[in-house]
């Protein structure tokens, strides 16, 4: 049996609101995804020292407070700092408009999932895009 | 930097990619680790387990922080489980530590049961020893006491740590049958509740049927506000000098190390049996055999066995 | 209502209508589903007659505008007295842009101004912390000290205003800031007018903003009651919401369930500590949600209200007619706007306006059709206003009282939704109440259920959300969406350096200092904030001093 995907799910900033990070955590796992859950309130740092220490295939980063453009880069410059970003997808979600998203892409994150987008469109995406085999 | 080379220099990295190793019971990892063997033994392990909602992950994270504040390093092994329908989880133990997730002398690592016949301790052991070698002081591994596998897993540590919280009820019928035993140093969280020196005095009661020379203390403990830490922490210390000056911890380890070898023997040699299709395939012609009634059951797996064996002695 | 004779008699034209007529329409055109479920899946019948109300007693169970048990509203005369109160939530950058956005609210038409905060001031950072990065005047105005909260409220006579501040966990200080401005301006505190959130519960169920641990957070809240209820007699001390409960994903029943039963918990810890029910059980107000099932919503508000009579009257000994009345702010359901084609929002909100209004609220907040994009820019933020116009001034629904009492349906559904609530609040006492339900994560997974169940509907199309699963048309990126200028970070910063330069900074430490060992000891706290406030000590610096008595909350997580 091929070993499970493993995905950090976690919330950078501020905002509360974890309704995505959780819908998209059991979506995953019954996807038949290991998720490692990090909670509210996730400093960029906290997340990448949580991701290199679970040496996961996946971090996906939900964000719905408007800090998107300042987080979520900064998630993907420390990836590359500790060397672990060519074997990690980044994807994000939440409140994020369209505008952002072409800046967001070229700063490292291979997707962003805006609302309304089926849980499936993640969990494929993700099974298509690993950058390391299982 | 090869992995062997990482995991010596202290490479997080290295070391989180070997436990994936081990989890996916990779050969190179087996053979990083059987050549690195020397290594291990070091660190002191600690087994955390206790009923759902006994506030283990808190409790765990106020322990690493006090064993930072005294200058050791912490490795925490936290286990959960996995679906049996779907094979995913979800692991969420570090939420209750998230504070510790920078800290340079702290490593975290969450764990999928991933529903393996005992693989689960080879898997967690393995993460054990990973974690020995990259330098840990104190090794925790963290696991609901629920199943056999898990409580397997923590039997396998130097140190029993169970945690209990009053207020369980009947639980503590089912929970005493199946585990009490093991614990080497007791805690009773959320010890500020309504039923905490009851919950203390049927543990008491319970430990007086325990005749051995080592009375497991009990700790009350508030780990949300970080009561009674201190002292759960000199009750640990204790239990590790104790097995140390009384010689017990190498007949502990020596014993523990016997299960475990017993265990990883049962793996290979029903891998060696059953490990792919086309033994399977085998074993389902000779069933058929045995339904026609051309031969019987015991006699086939014996010879099953010892052609196993043979073959490769 | 009805004689025995007469229900029977209609229960056997019902069993005739159904095998004749229906039976032979269903062969010929059966129904567009098996099963009809409302917005939170509760089924629906084909039809409602007198017998799915045959229980209801008028008096007991409905009475008169006014008059326990309150099913039908809380005044007597509603809103043929006057309309509820327009407030719409807003609030972004720094004190000084918000401060213009609240002018022009008010010159629009606007009775009552909501202030929305940024994360940072809602978590009790000050902008220059280094959590704030990023966040400072994100999702609402930046707060750090009682100067920002002048500059907010200037040439605002707060004796002429009410204001709501969605603030929770650092709600005394904001309050605190509050009473302070005013006293600038010469108003006394007993004229101030308004409501603070101050719901630490939902917090920790649904929001995410909490601070400290739940049995300090419950004395900041039970000292603000007492303090209020002798200082500042006409301010709502809390604001017990359903809302985010909603957003999270609960269904209208545990919109209820949960908020009602944190209710419970905050008058069981206000009585524990002394207070007696009828000094600040009358300043207890309510936050709910509107979706789109119209009908299903209406009910919901009947029955929370006449739920919440019900538990004052019999579980508390409430003897004030005040203390039973359940009041209500609303707003529309933020997570029921699409992102696809945002137009179509306008509807929606129009439709949960209605749906708030033919339930009775006391205030409303109606989303902008671009909030689930972006904050709302000022055009969109007018249409959502005249919505509420339009169904005041137009639709009619507000020239008598509760016009859907009667209503087979809804009297049905109301008991329905009273009846299912009840038995989770019996479930959640057995647990120990609420903030225990919440510490072992029942609410949390109940909830989640709930929200992971709409998900897979949605998914699979079993439930339909036009413009997004169906309907969908190509569309280009909306334009022109509000941004805030990145500045905001660096200019509040700024501004706390020229505060910390200017004020008396060895009275604002012996201020900290008496806040400290107040928050240590058991006094009410206060009074201790409102000092620390006025010798401008900063939101984070008084914070900070009780993280370092009372320490920090911990997540519960149960997926």
């Amino acid at each position: 049996m091929a070993r499970p995907i493993r995905v950090l799910v976690a919330k950078p900033g501020l905002d509360g609101h974890d309704r995505g990070a959780k819908v998209i955590a059991r979506a995953l796992r019954d996807a038949g995804m290991e998720v490692i859950y990090t909670g509210l309130r996730q400093t960029p740092e906290q997340i990448v020292a949580a991701a290199v220490q679970e040496d996961v295939d996946v971090v996906a980063l939900s964000i719905l407070s408007g800090a998107h453009n300042h987080l979520l880069p900064k998630v993907v410059e420390l990836l590359k700092q500790e060397n672990v970003y060519n074997e990690t997808l980044v994807i994000g979600g939440g409140v994020i408009p369209d505008e952002d998203i072409p800046g967001l892409k070229e700063s490292g994150l291979a997707e962003i999932f805006t609302p309304g987008t089926p849980t499936q469109v993640t969990i494929d995406f993700i099974k298509e895009n690993l950058k390391r085999c299982l | 930097m090869s992995l062997k080379e990482g995991i010596l220099n202290k490479d997080k990295r290295a070391a989180a990619r070997l436990i994936s190793m081990m989890e996916n019971n990779d050969p190179e990892a087996i053979k990083i680790i059987s050549a690195l063997y020397s290594h291990t033994g070091k660190a002191k392990v600690v087994g955390i387990t206790g009923p759902p909602g006994a506030g283990k992950s808190t409790l765990t994270d106020k322990l690493a922080k006090k064993l930072r504040q005294e200058g050791k390093t912490v490795g925490i092994i936290a286990v959960d489980p996995t679906s049996p329908f779907t094979g995913g989880s979800i692991l969420g133990d570090r939420v209750r530590m998230t504070d510790l997730y920078t800290d340079p002398g702290v490593f975290i690592r969450s764990m999928g049961t991933r529903g393996h016949l005992g693989g689960l301790s080879k898997a967690t052991l393995g993460a054990v020893k990973v974690l020995d070698i990259y330098g840990c002081d104190y090794i925790f591994i963290e696991t609901v006491g629920v199943g056999q596998s898990e409580v397997d897993i923590v039997k396998a540590a130097d140190t029993v740590l169970l945690v209990m919280v009053p207020g369980l009820g009947d639980d503590i019928q089912a929970i005493k049958a199946g585990i009490m035993e093991i614990g080497d140093v007791f805690a009773v969280n959320k010890a500020d509740r309504d039923g905490a020196d009851r919950t203390q005095v049927e543990i008491e009661m319970m430990l007086d049927f325990n005749h051995s020379e080592w009375r497991p203390p009990i700790s009350k403990v508030v780990a949300l506000y970080n009561k009674g830490i201190d002292e759960l922490y000199d009750n640990m210390n204790k239990h590790w000098y104790y097995l140390e000056n009384s010689g017990k911890l190498m007949e502990k380890r020596i014993r523990n190390i016997q299960l475990e070898i017993i265990d990883l023997v049962q793996r290979e040699l029903m891998d060696r049996l059953v490990g792919n299709e086309e033994k399977k395939a085998m074993i389902l012609k000779m069933a058929e055999k045995v339904a026609h009634r051309e031969m019987d059951p015991y006699t086939m797996s014996n010879d099953l066995v010892n052609k196993v064996i043979l073959k490769n002695s | 209502m009805f004689d025995k004779e007469k229900l029977d008699k209609i229960k056997q034209d019902q069993a005739n209508w159904n095998e004749n007529k229906v039976g032979k329409a269903l062969s010929k055109f059966p129904e567009r589903k098996k099963q009809f479920v409302t917005g939170s899946n509760q089924e629906v019948e084909r039809l409602y007659t007198p017998a799915d109300v045959a229980e209801l007693d008028y008096d007991n169970d409905l009475g008169y505008p006014g008059h326990f048990p309150y099913t039908r509203g809380v005044q007597p005369t509603m809103y043929r007295g006057r309309f509820w109160t327009m407030r719409q939530y807003a609030g972004f950058a720094t004190a000084e842009e918000s401060n213009k956005r609240y002018k022009y609210l008010l010159e629009q038409g606007q009775t009552g101004l909501s202030v929305a905060f940024d994360l940072p001031t809602q978590i009790g950072y000050d902008s220059d912390h280094s959590l704030s990065e990023g966040e400072v005047g994100k999702v609402g105005v930046a707060i750090d000290s009682l100067k920002d909260m002048e500059i907010l409220f200037d040439g605002i006579p707060l004796d002429k205003v009410s204001t709501s501040m969605t603030i929770n966990a650092p709600a005394s200080v904001l309050l605190a800031m509050y009473i302070a401005v005013g006293e600038k301006q010469g108003v006394s505190s007993d004229q101030l007018r308004g409501t603070i959130q101050n719901d630490i519960l939902k917090e920790y169920i649904a929001r995410g903003t909490y601070i400290f641990p739940t049995r300090p957070s419950m004395r900041l809240i039970t000292d603000i009651f007492e303090y209020c209820s002798k200082e500042v007699p006409n301010w709502n001390t809390i604001s017990i919401s359903g809302y985010h409960i909603r957003e999270a994903g609960s269904s209208a029943i545990q919109e209820v369930a949960f908020t009602l039963a944190n209710g419970i918990a905050y008058v069981e810890a206000a009585i524990k500590a002394g207070l007696d029910v009828d000094t600040f059980a009358p300043r207890l107000s309510f936050f709910f949600n509107a979706h789109n099932d119209l009908l299903e919503e209406v009910a919901k508000f009947r029955a929370a209200r006449r739920l919440w009579a019900k538990i004052m009257k019999e579980r508390f000994n409430a003897q004030s007619p005040k203390s039973m009345q359940l009041k209500f702010h609303t707003q529309t359901g933020g997570s029921t706007l699409t992102a696809q084609q945002p137009d179509n929002n306008i509807v929606r909100v129009a439709i949960q306006t209605l749906a708030a209004v033919l339930g009775g609220t006391q205030s409303l907040h109606t989303n902008s059709k671009d909030e689930a994009l972006a904050l709302p820019t000022e055009d969109s933020v007018r249409v959502a206003l005249r919505t509420q116009q339009i169904v005041a001034h137009e639709s009619g629904v507000a020239e008598t009282i509760d016009p859907l009492a009667g209503s087979y349906y809804v009297e049905n559904l109301t008991n329905t939704i009273e009846k299912a609530a009840m038995e989770y609040i019996n479930k959640i006492d057995t647990l120990g109440g609420s903030a225990e339900a919440i510490e072992k994560g029942y609410i949390q997974k109940e909830i989640m259920d709930s929200s992971y169940e709409y998900q897979k509907q949605v998914e699979s199309n079993e439930r339909i959300v036009v413009g997004m699963n169906k309907f969908q048309i190509k569309e280009e990126a909306p334009k022109g969406l509000l941004r805030v200028d990145p500045s905001v970070g660096e200019l509040q910063k700024q501004k706390i350096n020229e505060l910390k330069a200017e004020r008396d900074n060895k009275l604002t430490e012996e201020k900290l200092a008496v806040l400290k060992t107040a928050a240590e000891g058991t006094d009410n706290l206060m009074p201790y904030i409102i000092d620390a406030v006025k010798a401008y000590a900063t939101l984070g610096e008084i914070c900070g001093v009780l993280r370092e008595v009372f320490g920090e909350y911990q997540q519960s997580v149960i997926l």
